[in-house]
Formats: C-alpha cells, structure tokens, sequence
C-alpha cells in the first residue's frame, strides 16, 4: 500500500533565473527535475538523495523524477516540493473545475521507489 | 474626400445658442474639419451636400461630467459580467470593433453610443494622477469623440501640505505641474480632506468644511478657496470642478451652501449637485426633502457658480465615485460587492452596484430633485445636463430628460408612480415650466462649451470644430434625440441613423498653464521621500495624446 | 492605428565598445515592477543592473540578441513576411481560434492581440487564468478591498502573506514596498510593522515574519473562514478548527485580535490559494475577510501577481471587451465564461482548432491533455527564446524583449502604469511589430476595413 503525499510546486529563485537564461539550459532543467522530501519521509522511507521515484496522480497520470532532501524546517512530512515545470505539469489533470484554473498545487500523489541513486 | 472638399448643410432649422439664433433656416459650410462662413466666391460648390431641410441642426453634444475611462472605471468594467450577459450586444462590423455595454461600457462601445446619440465630446470626471497614463491609453481606444479629464487633487498630500504651510505660490505652481505632467484638463476635488480621514480611520470622513483632516491640519474650506483662488490666478479655461462634502447626507444642502461661499467669489463649478441637496436630519430618511430651490436661489444669485445637475434615472446602475467613504457607505446600504483602493498620496476609489426605484420615496425624492434643478435655474447657461455617468444612469438617458424637461405631462405622469409624500417634499408638480429646444441646446452643447472655456465647440459659428448633430423633429423628444439622422465629427460624417459609417480616434484636449517651474525641485524633493514610483516616470509624455489639443489660459 | 507609447523612449543605438547607463530602467520579471533600476550597457549585453533583485539580474543580464532567425516556418527559417502570411492564413482558416498569453507583452502589442481576436472571432486569454484568474472571479463576487504598493510602504502596520513566498516570487517585495520602508506614518519602517506568513510549509519568506503559521495543505478555505467567523465575533468549537486547519485555535484567535488591533492591515496573497482545493472560493475567502476587517480597522488585501504585465493584460483586455480573461468573440461579441473560454479547457477539452501564442510557454506548463492538444493544432508563437512551445509551433517568432530592446507600457500589480526605458535595439521585430503585421493581413483576408 503505497503512501500518499500531498505534492506542492512552486516558484524557486533558481527557477525563476532559469527561465530568463534559458528553458533549455542547466539552471532551469536542474530545478524544475528535482523533487524535494522531508528528512523525515526519506529516513522512515529508506530513501537517500539522488533515488528515482515514481509519483502517481488519483488520475494515473504518473512521472518519473530524482529526489533531493529538504532542508529539515522548511517542508512538514507528508508534503513534497517541486518547482513549477514539465514534471508538475504532467501531474496536473485536465479538468478545472469550472475555473480556468487546473489544479496545481495540493495534488495527491503516491510516491515509489524506482531506482537508487548511483553515488 | 481630400481637405479641399466643401461640404454644405442645407436649409436645416439651426439652434446656435452663442450667435443668439433660435431655429432659423440657415446653410452651415464646412472645410478641413471646421466651421467655415459660407464661401463668398460663388463659383464654389460642395462636394457633398447634406438636405437638412425640416430638420433641426446642433453642433454636436457635450458631456462635461462623465466616467469613462481609467482605473476606477475599468475595474467597475471587470466587477459586473453579470450585467452584460442579457440585453443588447454590440458585434464588431467591418469598420467597428465589438464590445459590451450595461451601465459601464467597453471603451468603444463607448465612443460609438456617444457619437450614435449625437455627442462629439465627453470629458472624464475624475482622474487620479498616478492613473493618468492609464487614462490616456483607454482615450486612444474609445473613438469618434474628442476628449479630456479632470484630475483629483482634493486629497492631494502636496496641496493639503502647501495648504498647511500656507504657500500658496507653491500651491498654484503644483496645480500648473500636475496638470502639464497629467496632460490633464482642470482640477478636481472630490470630497475635499474626506477622502484622506478615510484612508487613515475605520468608516473615517469628514462631516463639514471646517473639520480639521488629521495629519496635514487643514480643512476642506481651506482646499477649496485656496484650489479656487490658484485655478483663477493660473487662468484655467475651467475653474475647480467640486464634489462636495457629504455627498446623499441628508441635510447636506448646508455642506453645499458652505461650500459654494467657500469660493470667496472665485469661479467654481458645483458637480452632480442633485447628490447635494438634501434636507433632513441626520441619517433619518423621513425627514429627506428637496433644498433644489434654496440652493438655486444662491446659484441665481451668484453668477461665479455653474452647475451640471446629476439626474437619477430609474433602474440599476453602478456608482463608482473616487469618494472612498462613500463608496463603503454605499455597499453597507446596498449591501452589494464593494470595490475601494486608496492610491497612495492622492485620492480613493469606491465602487458598488445600486438601483434607483420609483417605489422608493428617497431615490424618487432624487429623480424629482434632479430634473427642480434644471427648473429653477433661471440662466440656462450655468445649468449642465448630467448623469454623472454612471452613478445616476447611463449617458444614454440623456434623451429621456430632454423629454422630462420639455413635458411637464410627462414628468408628472412618472411623479404619479412616485410614493405620494413626494409632493410634500419636492416642488416639481407645481413646476410648469417647459424648456425649448434652444435651452436643451445651451444646457447640452453651447452652456458646457463656454463654462469648459471651449471656444471652437458648442457653437456653429466660423472656426468651430465641425462638430454637428442633425436630429429628425418628433413631437416625443426621446425619439427625437436618441437617434440622430446624422452626427459630423471633425467635419466627417461619421454617424448616419445610428449606424456607425467612420470612425476616427478624436483629440485629446488638455492645457498648459504658465506656472513657477523653480518650484518643481521641491515638488521633486517631496515626490521622492515617499511615492512608489520615480520621478522621471510619473508624467505622461505628449506621445500618449496620439492627437491632442491645448485650450489655452485664459 | 498607432499606439506611438511604443516609440517613447526608444533604445538609443550603443557605440561599439563604450558603455551606456539607463536610468530609471523598469523590470518586467515579476509583479513588482521595479522602476528603479540604473543598467549599464555595453553593446548589445546589459553588463550590470543595479538595485534588480536576483530574478531581476538574470532578466537583464541573459536577454541579448537571441542568435536565432526572427521567423521560423514549420520548424525552418523563413523571411518575416513569409510568416506574418502564413499566420494570417492559420489564424483566418480555423473554425475555433485561440489567443493565449499577453503577459510579458507591453500594452501597446496587447491592444493589437485583442484585435486580431476581434477580427477573426476567436477567443482571447491570459496567463491571469491559470495564476490569479480565481482571484479575478472572486472579486466579480465581492469586490475588493486594496491600495496602492506606496499606500501600503505608508501606512501598512500589520502586514501578512498568504499562499505566498515573495522571497523567491517578488524578491524586492519586502524591501521596496512591505516590511523595510520607512514610510510617512511609519517613521521606524520594519520596527512599526508585524509581519505573518501563512503557509503549508515554512518557506524562504518565513525568516522575515515575526508569526509563522503552518496550515494543513488544502485547508485554506476553512482556516479564512475560522478568522471571519471570529471577525464578527461568531462562536467556533475550538477542537473542530484545529483539525480542519492543522492550527490550534489560540493561535488564529490571537492574529483575528492583532488584525483587529492594527491601524492598517495588508494581506498578500498568491498561488497558494488559486492553485489549490477551493480555488475562486479561497481567493473569495480572503476578499471578504479583508472586506470584513474594515468594520474594525482599516484593512486592505493585493494580490501578488506573478508576471511583469499581466496586470496590464487584465486592463487592456477589460477595458476592450468589458471582460478580464478567458472571453470569446464567436458570436461577433465578447462573451466570459471562465471554465469554458480559458485556455487550459480549450485545450484540454480539444476545441481549438488553431491559435496564437505571445509570451508564454504553455507547452512547459499546462497539463497533459492540453499540451498534446496543443501540439496537434497549426499555432502562431511569439517570444524571445526559444522555449518548448516555439519548437512546436508552425511559425514561431524570435521577438526583441520588451524592457531590454522595445518600449512600451506595463502596468505592476497594483494597477500603476509605468513606462519601460529599453537599453539597447535589436534586430528582431517586436510583439507590436510582429502582430500589427498580421493584423493587416487577417483584415485584408477579411474585408476588414477598420482603420
């Protein structure tokens, strides 16, 4: 039984200067692929930096994406963070609820692991 | 059609208030856009020549007190999609963009109802300066008629501050300053010191002309003689444009009187004043009546006063004022969506819904005081007709009180829908007078012309703007002034039987008065301690005006 | 037609080799559009930006002339008029066309968009829908309560963000407008002020709050709603907040007491409320509270809007068709219906059958089905790099940056219009330049006579 975790993107100061040097360019391709964990959802976990996980929408819309541990303060456990870009548009589902807007952050995901990081 | 091209209109029954003539069958000649003596070479001929025979010929309208451009309006434009939904659309054609309408249209829609209706120049109440770019970029997209605006500066940190340190040399030179960096037109005062309590008080406000506003130590008397006697010495072409104090108060009649005195004999325009002349007590709505002929008598008596009355019409509309109390004094009675933003060192905004109701004693107390306005005034050219769009009705209720005006029947059919106390409160039963076509056109087009200090419009005389509305005579003056059969601007003939056949972007009129430009190093010091924004980006450069006008000093 | 603002301050060629300073340059990268930035020149490289915030620096420093053709044709390069011919052509043969994004565009070249949608009866949106759209509609319900930025550096004692992490989003927020300066009734500046930052995670911001409150993911809604029931003073079951919100009770009954004792309240909000469960009704939420607070003190709440004039979108394309976003000219008229006309469901729901795109990337940020659909459909893009969406776009326009090389007017997140000061020319044509190209086109092709 896979856990589920509330998956928030956002804008991040490295993403922010990646879009002005380029979408296709290191900055902005490093922060827009890293999903950030708690510290303590990776312990409980046996997750460490640089694993490859799966996260799966309720919809199934499902991405493939490498991990990196938050700083310990800043994200609560049960929540993950990744800044805006391909992976958490995948994530999002089409429908808006009648607003224009997709749901975009708050998305129930469940998270495997797919492959441990080469050191 | 190249500019050398006459063009004649012929034999029409012509109403040209300023040369005193009144229904007389006359030819108008035009060229280049202007209002030319008939050429005295006979071998001339016109290009195109308009048969006005039977039909009556008026330069074209003018609304001096309007909403329709802007911050606050735009917002008003976003707050109600509801009101757009049902009713009258307007599809882009092949010559005219589309757009929406309800009680606050989209920029074109806009022009076009105005030119539709007959009406060649409107000007924009009330600007805040931080706003006046935006103004000016809305102006270039609502075509076919000339334009200007008036610009806030009753709650002005540096007028209440010049005022303060009683400078006035420094207080007329920064009235010279903002006008010239707002490209704007004259100066406005809305709720004069109101405006500044509220922004530093809950439900803050002030409740006459002589209460001190916190922080700066001054009083709206004190604003208003000293914006009146600067406006006078700078030689404005329009004087200081005033919403006064406790605007729907009842019992603010006083206010109003105050204020008027207040003008120490300098010129001074009294706007929307139907909104300001209430008696009763305080917040007791059974004791509202109509003060129209107490204050009519000191504006007969008092020929520095002009006046645009601010008719109340039936139905829904929204109010939008740049008077902040009143705007959250108006959602608490309503109880509607309330819009409010205080723009830093300036002025506010309110904006909510409202509906007048006939069923209502207080609205009809102020449909009935509208309309005792426009019959007491004796001199007709100190009277302006106004809705102040949109807080009273729509500017396309403008026929409908030219029909008011002209029918007593009429008037006193509606007065019978009314609750019945309203005879006991208003006088307009027992009013018989009727206005003739030639008091419509000075309170219309020829009154506002020369109180704007317009010297080209209003008129049909040689080397006016060819600015011309020619309507088909009908005995109802609804019919007949809601679809013009031709509408000139610019000397083009832009509107046939209310369709649209040329559109032009139309001027901008601003002026330029001479002021002390040693004094902009202090205006700068003060701008730069505490506004949001740099110096060098807060005037709105010449290039904004893509055609524009100066209406020199006087 | 001739919207001449584009041509003020026009950028003054550089001599080779020497350095050239602008003055009271404007930066367009977030909402707070700063007006104050001094750039230093040299060619055709801002080398130096003084006072622009880390987004602000890469902004300026890493737009130069783009070394890509101006035009590209199914995937090639063409002349430009073979792509304003060819964008015509797409834009006037759909049955369901759709233009989308506005919001790195100046007025002037915003004005154009909306003719051409006028034009062809399509269907005109900004990125407002997909960042404070909910926030837009919320306000058709309520209305709201606002000021200036210089009203808030003035007068803001209790300054509290919701949904928002300005220390990466707006990184001169604090600085310029809400925590530091020392304002005209707030002679101490940060000293004279409280700051409180709700979130679901304790961002970057959170350093510079004095309260930090940690609410349970996607219970906004709920936790507004427990401060305006103690706004008007309704009774709450302590146990039942703390569960919805995540918060103890104590603590949101002592923020109601410090928002009802302040002298003016500002609440800034973002994301964190549009994006999430509740969407309009959170931003609604908020609206109301601060509507509320107004019968305590005087309270005041901004939405902090994430692109340079995107609040410039919203005017202009208000002010032309009466409707904020997502509005639609099918039927000769504008009509809105958010939810319907937005793009990310004209997308996702495959009902536009071609389109336009100008500053924006939609094929990096909307959803699945909306960038597959994209991807299928003839489309026009604008922009100054190269980006996902212009590698799908059968024409795709390599546009001079508007701020850097073009002029122009933007509007920051208060509604204040500020004129841009552009550093240095560039050989690729403007949005302005590109879409008044195309709109004469779409006119000729449909016997639009307008001037």
């Amino acid at each position: 039984m896979l856990e589920t975790f509330i998956l928030i993107p956002g804008r991040t100061t490295d993403q922010g200067c990646g879009v002005s040097e380029g979408k296709f360019k290191a900055k902005y391709q490093t922060a827009v692929n890293s999903l950030q964990v708690a510290p303590g959802d990776m312990e409980r976990l046996g997750l460490s930096e640089g694993d490859r996980v799966r996260l799966t929408g309720e919809e199934g819309q499902s991405v493939e994406v490498c991990i990196t541990a938050a700083k310990k303060e800043e994200l609560p456990e049960g929540l993950l963070f990744i800044a805006y870009g391909d992976i958490s548009s995948q994530l999002m589902t089409g429908d808006t609820h009648g607003s224009g807007m997709p749901t975009s952050k708050g998305m129930e995901v469940t998270m495997e692991l797919l492959q441990k990081a080469t050191s | 059609m190249t500019s050398s091209d006459y063009i004649k209109i012929s034999q029409g029954l012509v109403y040209d208030p300023l040369h005193g003539i009144d229904g007389e069958v006359r030819d108008i000649w035009i060229l280049d856009g202007r209002i030319i003596d008939p050429p005295t070479d006979l071998a001339i001929r016109p290009s195109r020549t308009i048969d006005a025979s039977g039909l009556v010929v008026m330069p074209g309208g003018i609304d001096m007190h309007c909403h329709i451009a802007g911050p606050k309006v735009n917002v008003a434009r976003k707050m109600r999609p509801e009101e757009k939904r049902r009713g009258e659309q307007m599809p882009r054609t092949d010559i005219t963009h589309s757009g929406s309408l309800g009680s606050v249209p989209s920029t074109f829609a806009t022009g076009y109802k105005y030119a539709a209706m007959g009406y060649t120049t409107a000007f924009d109440a009330a600007i805040p300066p931080l706003g006046a770019r935006h103004a000016h970029e809305e102006f270039e997209d609502t075509p076919c008629i000339d334009k200007g605006f008036y610009v806030l500066m009753g709650n002005n940190h540096y007028v209440m501050q010049s005022l303060m340190k009683k400078e006035p040399q420094k207080l007329k030179a920064f009235i010279g300053w903002l006008l010239a960096s707002t490209k704007g037109f004259a100066p406005k005062l809305v709720n004069p010191g109101g405006v500044e309590v509220w922004k530093s008080k809950r439900a803050g406000n002030v409740s006459g002309l002589d209460t001190l506003v916190d922080h700066f130590d001054v009083t709206p008397r004190q604003i208003i003689k000293g914006v009146a006697q600067a406006a006078a010495e700078l030689g404005l072409p329009h004087p200081v444009h005033i919403h006064c104090n406790n605007l729907g108060m009842p019992g603010n009649w006083e206010t109003t009187l105050e204020t008027m005195r207040a003008l120490e004999g300098h010129r001074g325009h009294i706007t929307h004043i139907q909104f300001h002349s209430y008696g009763g007590g305080a917040g007791d709505e059974n004791t509202f009546n109509s003060k129209a002929i107490q204050l009519a008598e000191y504006v007969n008596a008092n020929p520095n006063i002009t006046i645009d009355v601010g008719q109340v019409l039936f139905g829904e509309t929204t109010s939008m004022t740049g008077d902040g109390p009143l705007g959250y004094f108006l959602s608490k009675v309503y109880g509607g969506k309330w819009f409010s933003s205080d723009t830093e060192m300036e002025s506010g905004c309110g904006i909510t819904p409202i509906k007048y109701r006939n069923k209502s004693l207080v609205h009809s107390l102020q449909w009935a005081i509208g309309l005792e306005w426009y019959l007491l005034v004796k001199d007709p050219w100190r009277v302006v007709m106004s809705t102040d769009h949109p807080n009273g009705g729509s500017f396309l209720a403008y026929p409908q009180i030219i029909r008011f005006l002209m029918d007593r029947t009429y008037r006193r059919d509606i007065l019978k829908t009314c609750p019945p106390e309203i005879l006991q409160r208003s006088s307009l039963w027992d009013i018989d007078r009727e206005y003739t076509l030639n008091e419509i056109a000075i309170i219309t087009r020829a009154g506002p012309a020369k109180i704007l200090g317009l010297k080209n419009k209003g008129h049909l005389g040689a080397g006016a703007d060819a600015d011309i509305t020619i309507y088909t005579p009908h005995e109802n003056k609804e019919i007949m002034f809601e679809m013009p059969r031709v509408v000139i601007k610019s000397g083009r003939i832009i509107v046939e039987q209310g369709e649209i056949r040329e559109t032009l972007i139309g001027k901008t009129l601003h002026v330029q008065p001479n002021y002390d430009q040693a004094v902009e190093s202090d205006i700068q010091e003060w701008f730069e301690k505490y506004y949001s924004i740099r110096w060098r980006n807060y005037p709105v450069d010449l290039s904004y005006l893509v055609e524009s006008c100066v209406i020199p000093t006087l | 037609m001739t919207y001449a603002a584009t041509q003020v301050y026009a950028p003054t060629p550089s001599v080779p080799g020497e350095l050239k300073v602008i003055q009271d340059a404007t930066c367009t990268f977030c909402g707070c559009v700063c007006d104050d930035i001094e750039l230093t020149v040299k060619d055709d490289h801002i080398i130096e930006a003084k006072r622009a915030c880390v987004l602000g620096k890469a902004w300026f420093l890493n737009h130069s002339i783009e070394d890509r053709p101006s035009c590209m044709v199914d995937g090639k390069p063409a002349t430009l008029e073979q792509g304003y011919d060819r964008a015509a052509e797409i834009l006037t043969h759909g049955k369901y066309p759709i233009v989308y994004g506005l919001s790195d565009s100046p007025c002037e070249a915003q004005r154009v968009a909306v003719s051409i949608v006028d034009w062809i009866k399509g269907t005109i949106d900004t990125t407002t829908s997909v960042c404070h759209g909910p926030s837009g509609m919320a306000f058709q319900g309520v209305g709201e309560v606002t000021c200036s930025l210089g009203e808030v550096a003035n007068r803001g004692d209790l300054i509290m963000f919701w949904g928002s992490n300005p220390a990466e989003s707006h990184p001169r927020h604090f600085t310029k407008y809400s925590l530091m300066p020392k304002g005209m009734f707030l002679p101490n500046g940060r000293k004279d002020r409280t700051c409180v930052l709700v979130d679901v995670r304790k961002t970057k911001s959170a350093k510079a709050a004095d309260i930090f409150i940690q609410i349970k993911p996607k219970r906004d809604f709920e936790a507004l709603w427990t401060l305006r029931a103690l706004a008007k003073g309704i009774e709450l079951d302590p146990d039942l907040v703390q569960r919805e919100t995540g918060v103890e009770f104590s603590v949101w009954t002592d923020l109601m007491d410090r928002m009802k004792a302040c002298k003016f309240g500002v609440i800034f909000f973002g994301m964190g409320l549009t994006m999430t469960r509740g969407k309009h009704a959170n931003s609604e939420a908020i609206l109301a509270l601060t509507r509320d607070m107004n019968e305590h003190t005087r309270f005041v709440a901004k939405p902090n809007r994430g692109h340079g004039n995107v609040t410039g979108a919203d005017n202009v394309v208000s002010w032309r068709t009466g409707y904020p976003f997502g509005v639609n000219h099918s039927r000769g008229y504008p009509r809105f219906n958010p939810g319907e006309y937005t793009t990310s469901d004209t997308l996702a729901n495959r009902e536009a059958d071609c389109g336009m795109t100008i500053a924006c990337d939609p094929m990096a940020n909307f959803s699945q089905p909306a960038r597959e659909h994209l991807a299928s459909i003839p489309f026009i893009a604008l922009d100054t790099k190269e980006t996902p969406t212009t590698r799908v776009a059968a024409v795709a326009f390599t546009v001079a940056t508007y701020g850097i090389n073009t002029g122009g007017t933007v509007y920051r997140m208060d509604d204040v219009p500020i004129p841009l000061r552009p550093a240095f020319p560039s050989p690729h044509p403007s949005d302005y330049d590109v879409l008044t190209e195309i709109e004469k086109r779409v006119k000729k092709i449909l016997g639009v006579t307008h001037v």
